[in-house]
């Protein structure tokens, strides 16, 4: 079992210029490892990460898009698997942080923790599917992960983690939201 | 049918479309709504000049849509208000807390043409404009071709402001 932040700290060695869709525990951990403009936190509904890095993903083909979600939220959307593999868009790759909880809401379990979220992206059509619980594999394989044609999708499985602090209104702040997008229309 | 027959030629989905495409929109986002099913979305769907993106539920359409607009690309979401009515904390959130250009055409399901919408028989119907009037949200009924005339300036203000609007489609454009 792995540990999310230390999933990232590696996945951050490999970010240049894509976007980088978060929500909640994933968008604390992210932006604590990766502070940068071009993170995207302003989500505005549990679920919707993923949808909102397929409107970036569409509207930039010519740049990546990375998301990263926690089961819960995946739980709360799971037709985007379907529309994401629908529309298939070959910049977008969705990691999904499975703690089987809904780590920011109390650390209540999710319905079932058997889920084989990996399954259901193969299932619903992603071009390509990864399921990693070793930190070494992970390290070994993000790179090609990040490369490859999409849409991607990849189970973080991982151990919640210890409380965190939730800054909403800096999560939420309308000037990154105002900076990323300078940053993500910038012609390069 | 009877309404069928007195409908028709009182709401032109073609002018709809052609009002769509004159405000710069480039994706319709939709899950089906039999009010707009046969004189929208599938002649949308065969249009080559707007790319239709197929979702399985309405509120995945808030945020693709709010990701577009990072992009500087418009979107049109084409519902029916039950799903609306479904998507309102995405649309609360991200529309009206985050003030982003999101573009709603809401079908009124059973709606009768004939009446306001706060005086339809329907419940779900009835509730729409006084949740849009809450929320703060411009919305603009469209029942006859003359209403059409509202889309495109309404559209260039919600991105020119950064703002939702929400059409309510009180007929089925034939």
């Amino acid at each position: 079992m792995m540990k999310r932040d230390e999933c990232f700290r590696v996945l951050a060695r490999h970010i240049t210029d894509e976007a980088v869709v978060a929500t909640y525990s994933s968008a604390v951990d992210w932006v604590g490892i990766a502070p940068r403009v071009l993170n995207y936190t302003s989500i505005g509904a549990m679920g919707l990460d993923s949808s909102h890095g397929l409107g970036l993903a569409l509207g930039r083909p010519d740049k990546r898009v990375v998301v990263l979600q926690g089961d819960g939220s995946l739980l709360m959307n799971l037709g985007c698997l379907v529309t994401i593999a629908a529309v298939a868009p070959k910049n977008l790759i969705h990691l999904v942080a499975q703690n089987e909880t809904y780590e920011a809401n109390g650390g209540h379990p999710i319905p079932s923790p058997k889920v084989d979220f990996a399954g259901l992206a193969r299932a619903a059509g992603y071009a390509a599917v990864y399921d990693f619980a070793e930190l070494d594999v992970f390290k070994q394989q993000v790179a090609h992960v990040l490369e490859q044609d999409g849409p991607v999708f990849a189970t973080l499985h991982i151990e919640p983690s210890k409380p965190l602090t939730y800054d909403y209104p800096s999560l939420y702040d309308p000037a990154k939201r105002k900076a990323f997008k300078a940053a993500w229309w910038a012609k390069n | 049918m009877a309404s069928a027959v007195t409908d028709a030629g009182l709401l032109s989905g073609e002018r709809i479309i052609a009002a769509i495409k004159a405000s710069a929109v480039e994706y319709v986002l939709s899950v089906p709504d039999i009010t707009t099913s046969s004189g929208l979305l599938a002649p949308i769907a065969r249009d080559g000049d707007l790319r239709l993106i197929r979702v399985c539920k309405e509120d995945e359409c808030i945020g693709i849509a709010s990701g577009l607009s990072y992009c500087d690309k418009r979107a049109l979401i084409l519902i029916q208000h039950t799903g609306f009515l479904d998507s309102i904390n995405a649309i609360r959130g991200i529309a009206v807390e985050y003030k982003q250009p999101i573009c709603m055409m809401v079908g009124l399901l059973q709606h009768e043409p004939e009446r306001e919408p706060r005086a339809s028989s329907r419940y779900g119907v009835r509730i729409m404009e006084p949740i849009l009037g809450d929320m703060g949200i411009v919305h603009h009924l469209i029942s006859v071709d003359a209403d059409i005339a509202k889309i495109q300036p309404a559209i260039e203000k919600a991105y020119n402001e950064s703002e939702p609007v929400a059409f309510l489609i009180g007929r089925s454009p034939a």
